[in-house]
């Protein structure tokens, strides 16, 4: 008998450990990935990128080709290790076809890396905005119809010395890749139009406190570039006025999101004036972008206006819904036609028109922005002036461009 | 005796005759200051300029360095105490700092008086701390490593759950207007061509931070060492089982402990909160910075802890501003080189 | 039925010694067929990475279980055999990379991780047990923070992409059931050692240490030198996990070898149980199975809550974890066993 128990035991504790889940997708279904951070402190950010892709989703009203969408979702805590081990995941376990994600930088390095083991699954990013992702030795199946961090800063360098007459600036990011590309971006304009930039400072990340670094830079400077994010732009912000910092500011596409605009303090002073660049901007009269935050609201939990997690998300499920629509949802052949179709693609988005390159890189529209008080009281990113079909090299030739090597610290440097 | 008298420092230090070093150390006292007072009052020669980046630099990171201790000094204060007496090592202790941050935001943010969240910070940890003692230590008693566990897995599930109620967002904890501003300091970080001295301007919050810090751990001293509970603790620290031989009510002291250190850490909670923000992260960040300071300066004291902090602070301020690659590694560096000379600790009592 | 009899019945150390054997052997013929049933998602996935953080726990319960000091730092130990690996051997960022065959490059990299192991063993067991926890956890922190930092050794926040799993005899050892049998065999390997050692003559002395070292201190033993022996020896247990790791992931980076991480290690470690080698491993496939699936059962946003709740329990109700709650509640099954009809 207890034999017999055990037995029995084993048998579902290994039929457990093995079935291989009913992954082929019923013919009236297509089954696509939705890789996000829904764990973690990033929580809220990949939320947000999922409402962005639910968007998408309900605006062809949950069907594609006549075929029921059915979104799987992953979940990593943003590091690059749980957003392969998500990946794998969706594609070896749940048997997604189709993958939409990740939402940072590294993680979406990391799943480039994966893409290139899984030829007959096709990648869309996310939100992830390293440079290296589809510059260099990119995967043949990994798609980014949104933009990356160096895009994003297309213009503002030009902005900041041509229009503001700002000489000489000095820089405040964290240590990491993604602030890398974004002052790369900045610098690449700005040093090119015969500004200078004295003094970078690189602050490790899980620093807080930032009023020595502020002591430390020069004070001779016309403006401060400063790409942090989130807890650490409210802090840098905080201490600056604090510390009596009068010099203007010029913030990365992050350092002056909602996240920063809408934290409750006394950072108004501070913040107003401050020029900005992304793929987004709150005060963008454009209809199809009005339309786009419209249907955004209506998923639960929405923000007044979508982050640009929301947005980027939105951009490449719309892209993978339009890419699954003229392949007839039909991705038996290993996603091949599928492909062909996404490479090809060129559509409207409500940000402008969007396309890809030769590395599957998107070519978009790049959004000026100023941070002004709205009617209410509460501070947006007032659009200044919209920089046309911006593509991965910044307008420069690409022999060039990959001439000025892979972004780090010291990379550009005009001091 | 002749060797003793040389008066020269070096034999100062190495002798035991009180005059000589007494002599000895007051003369490298008034040099120190000298050398203090001319940095910190002077305008600087170009030279130290070019080494130190800029003098409003160094001396900001110092007194920055000086004001982080104080922080850090009420965080590691609570966590020194719980361990001296109870053998406790509480690692969710950063917890409690992040719980008293959160709490001190809703209070202050919904009465709009700042010191009434400071003061809720206070209460409602020291109560989480004593329903923690009771209710989890309490029962594990005398087991040391379990006691550790049980307080890594409440760590885990608070970071979660205070996730899920306050989401991963940034909060500022509004200060009222009579802490803001700066302070103008005496000191003259360069000249103007018109001959104007600038004077070098420190925010007054983190002045007043530090006086808190201070005058906490003045009370803690005088509560140790001068009023009757303090002597029971002392006494426990030394030898429990003799405290509880002599009738005294151990519970009730763990109690009491508890009640102050998880307060103190909700207090510094609302109070760093104010300097700098509340978001997920912060409780990890604070539990690492306490575990290195008492590690340096000695498990179960006050003063050890003042001193860690103080060392810390130092290193982690300065460390940001002349070598930030690896300025965030400096702090641990001190605490190896630290372990490696006097493993109990700068004041730790050996065992 | 026979089985049945050998366990209820008397309960000498003999037989209870040949159930143990019955017990393994089943376990290990389980395992072997495993491949035959499951797909690949599950082999490496969930089988290959609960052995390798198995092998993980497993170092930390040498440790733990038999020397009393719990290290939050064996996560660490793995990462450096892990980035050796990466920077001796072949990666595609770009840095460093000196292609090492892997039989040069694995051996160098678990002495790395031993060496650094005994290192963070000698700077821990200088003081009193309860610290140890609190110096690893600095010391994985400090690890972690540096690597973030350092571009020339650990390429900084990216760390290193592109590592591959060695192929020979024509093997793929990344392919799905060579890896898994690799994990197993190495899982084995060292479970097996420690199994042994444990009843070796050091093992024994180490448990004396873990229970009364002044006594042994005055029977003329050196404790602190088989102290960071014992962190030498778990040290090439985590080392080879730490080398598994990185050819599971293909990857290593600062996140690998966070405070979360080290954190895992020591809950997959607890909830499996201290007291035998085999705890670590059904920690690890809980833990595992539990993080994989948690997204499709409760939804990943209170994963952390689950975990940190089961940890708490198996802290409270059984210090020996699973394995202990499984030693109270067999003498349950085997009375209703007993019964008629059962």
């Amino acid at each position: 008998m207890r034999m017999h128990r055990r037995t029995l035991l084993a048998l579902a504790v290994f039929t457990g450990l093995t079935a291989p889940s009913m992954a082929l997708a019923a013919d009236d279904t297509v089954k696509i990935g939705l890789l996000a951070t829904f764990e973690g402190p990033f929580t809220v950010l990949g939320e947000d990128g999922e409402r962005g892709a639910m968007t998408a989703v309900e605006e062809m009203k949950g069907m594609v080709a006549g075929k029921k969408i059915e979104i799987v979702k992953g979940s990593s805590d943003a590091s690059p290790d749980s957003a392969v081990r998500a990946a794998r995941k969706l594609v070896e376990q749940d048997g997604v076809k189709v993958l939409v994600g990740p939402l940072s930088g590294d993680e979406g390095i990391a799943v480039k890396d994966y893409a290139k083991t899984q030829p007959n699954v096709t990648f869309i990013n996310g939100t992830s905005a390293a440079q290296d992702t589809t510059l260099r030795n990119p995967a043949e199946n990994f798609f980014r119809f949104s933009t990356d961090g160096a895009q994003w800063m297309a213009g503002l360098g030009t902005y900041a010395f041509k229009d503001k007459g700002y000489k000489k600036v000095a820089t405040v990011a964290e240590d990491y890749s993604f602030p890398y590309t974004q002052v790369f971006g900045f610098m690449a304009e700005f040093c090119k139009a015969g500004g200078h930039v004295p003094s970078k400072s690189w602050v490790p990340i899980g620093n807080k406190d930032f009023s020595s670094v502020i002591a430390a830079i020069p004070e001779d400077v016309d403006a401060i570039y400063v790409a942090l994010g989130g807890a650490d732009a409210v802090n840098f912000l905080t201490q600056y006025q604090q510390g009596g910092g009068t010099a203007p500011l010029i913030g990365g596409s992050i350092t002056v999101d909602q996240t920063v605009l809408t934290s409750k303090g006394k950072l108004k002073d501070v913040l107003k004036g401050t020029p900005s660049a992304g793929p987004t901007a709150d005060t963008n009269d454009a209809p199809a972008w009005k339309a786009f935050v419209e249907a955004y609201k209506k998923q639960p939990g929405a923000f007044p206006s979508p982050s640009l997690f929301a947005h980027g998300y939105y951009v490449d499920m719309k892209a993978t819904l339009l890419g699954l629509d003229q392949v007839g949802g039909d991705v038996s052949d290993g996603g091949k036609k599928l492909r062909d179709a996404l490479s090809k693609l060129s559509f409207d988005t409500p940000t402008g028109k969007v396309s890809l390159d030769k590395n599957r890189n998107a070519i978009a529209d790049i959004f000026l922005t100023e941070v002004t008080e709205g009617a209410d009281g509460n501070l947006l990113n007032k659009l200044v002036k919209v920089v046309p079909q911006v593509n991965q090299t910044l307008g420069i030739p690409e022999d060039e461009f990959m001439k000025l090597g892979a972004v780090n610290r010291d990379n550009p440097s005009c001091p | 005796m002749s060797l003793l008298d040389q008066p020269s420092s070096s034999s100062g230090l190495s002798s035991g005759d009180g005059m000589t070093r007494g002599q000895a150390w007051g003369l490298v006292g008034l040099l120190a200051a000298a050398v203090i007072a001319w940095l910190v009052f002077a305008v600087w020669p170009d030279w130290l300029n070019a080494i130190l980046i800029s003098k409003k630099a160094f001396v900001s990171a110092i007194l920055n360095g000086i004001t982080l201790a104080g922080l850090y000094f009420l965080v590691a204060s609570g966590f020194t105490l719980i361990f001296g007496l109870m053998r406790n090592v509480n690692l969710a202790h950063g917890s409690l700092y992040l719980l008293g941050a959160y709490i001190g935001y809703e209070v202050t943010n919904r009465t709009g008086y700042w010191l009434l969240g400071v003061a809720a910070g206070f209460a409602v940890l020291a109560i989480v701390g004593v329903v923690m003692q009771v209710f989890v230590f309490r029962r594990l008693e005398g087991d040391d490593l379990r006691q550790t566990l049980v307080s890594i897995g409440i760590s885990i599930v608070a970071a979660d759950l205070m996730l899920a109620v306050w989401a991963g967002g940034t909060y500022q904890i509004t200060t009222p207007e009579w802490l803001d501003g700066a302070l103008t300091l005496p000191v003259i970080t360069a000249v103007r061509s018109n001959g104007a001295s600038v004077f070098l301007t420190y925010p007054l919050y983190r002045v007043v931070v530090l006086a808190a810090a201070i005058v906490i751990g003045v009370g803690l001293w005088l509560m140790l060492h001068k009023t009757r509970v303090g002597m029971m603790i002392r006494a426990g620290v030394d030898d429990r089982a003799m405290l509880q031989a002599s009738g005294v009510n151990v519970h009730a002291v763990f109690a009491i402990v508890f009640a102050v250190g998880a307060g103190l850490a909700g207090f510094a909670g609302v109070v760093g909160g104010s300097a700098l923000s509340v978001a997920p992260g912060e409780d990890v960040r604070y539990l690492l910075a306490s575990l290195v300071v008492v590690i340096v300066g000695g498990m179960g004291s006050i003063t050890g802890a003042a001193i860690g902090a103080l060392l810390i602070g130092l290193a982690e301020q300065i460390g940001l501003v002349y070598f930030p690659t690896y300025g965030i590694v400096l702090t641990f560096v001190i605490m190896v080189v630290t372990l490696a000379v006097r493993p109990q600790g700068i004041m730790g009592k050996a065992r | 039925m026979s089985l049945a009899i050998a366990t209820d019945s008397t309960t000498t150390q003999r037989n209870w010694l040949e159930k143990l054997g019955a017990g393994n052997i089943i376990l290990a013929v389980a395992l072997v067929l495993y491949p035959l049933v499951a797909s690949d998602f599950f082999l490496t996935q969930i089988g290959g990475y609960s052995l390798i953080f198995g092998m993980l726990g497993l170092s930390l319960m040498l440790l733990a279980g038999y020397g009393g000091m719990v290290s939050l730092a064996q996560i660490t130990v793995a990462g450096i055999s892990a980035y050796a690996i990466a920077i001796l051997g072949n990666n595609n960022s770009n840095i460093l990379g000196f292609g090492w065959p892997w039989w040069l490059a694995v051996p160098f990299a678990v002495l790395a991780a031993a060496l650094a192991s005994a290192l963070i063993g000698w700077i821990s067991v200088r003081t009193e047990g309860i610290y140890t926890i609190m110096i690893t956890l600095a010391i994985a922190t400090a690890t972690y923070y540096f690597a973030q930092q350092n571009y020339a050794i650990f390429n900084g926040h990216s760390g290193y992409a592109g590592i591959r799993a060695p192929a020979f005899w024509g093997i793929g050892w990344r392919d799905a059931k060579p890896f898994y049998y690799l994990c197993l065999g190495l899982a084995a390997l060292c479970y097996a050692a420690v199994l042994y050692g444990s009843r070796s003559t050091f093992g024994m002395t180490l448990q004396a240490i873990r229970d009364n070292p002044r006594r042994m201190r005055a029977l003329g033993y050196h404790v602190t030198a088989h102290k960071v022996f014992a962190w030498l020896l778990s040290g090439v247990i985590a080392g080879l996990a730490g080398v598994l790791l990185v050819w599971f992931n293909g990857r290593v980076s600062p996140g690998t070898i966070g405070v979360d991480a080290a954190i895992d290690v020591l809950i997959i470690a607890v909830i499996g149980g201290l007291r035998h080698p085999i705890g670590p491993f059904l920690g690890a496939l809980v833990v595992v199975l539990m993080q994989t699936f948690a997204i499709d059962i409760v939804g990943a946003e209170r994963f952390n809550t689950l975990i940190g709740l089961v940890f708490l329990v198996i802290v409270f109700v059984s210090p020996d974890g699973i394995l202990g709650l499984w030693g109270r509640i067999k003498p349950h099954l085997a009375q209703e066993s007993l019964r008629p009809g059962a």
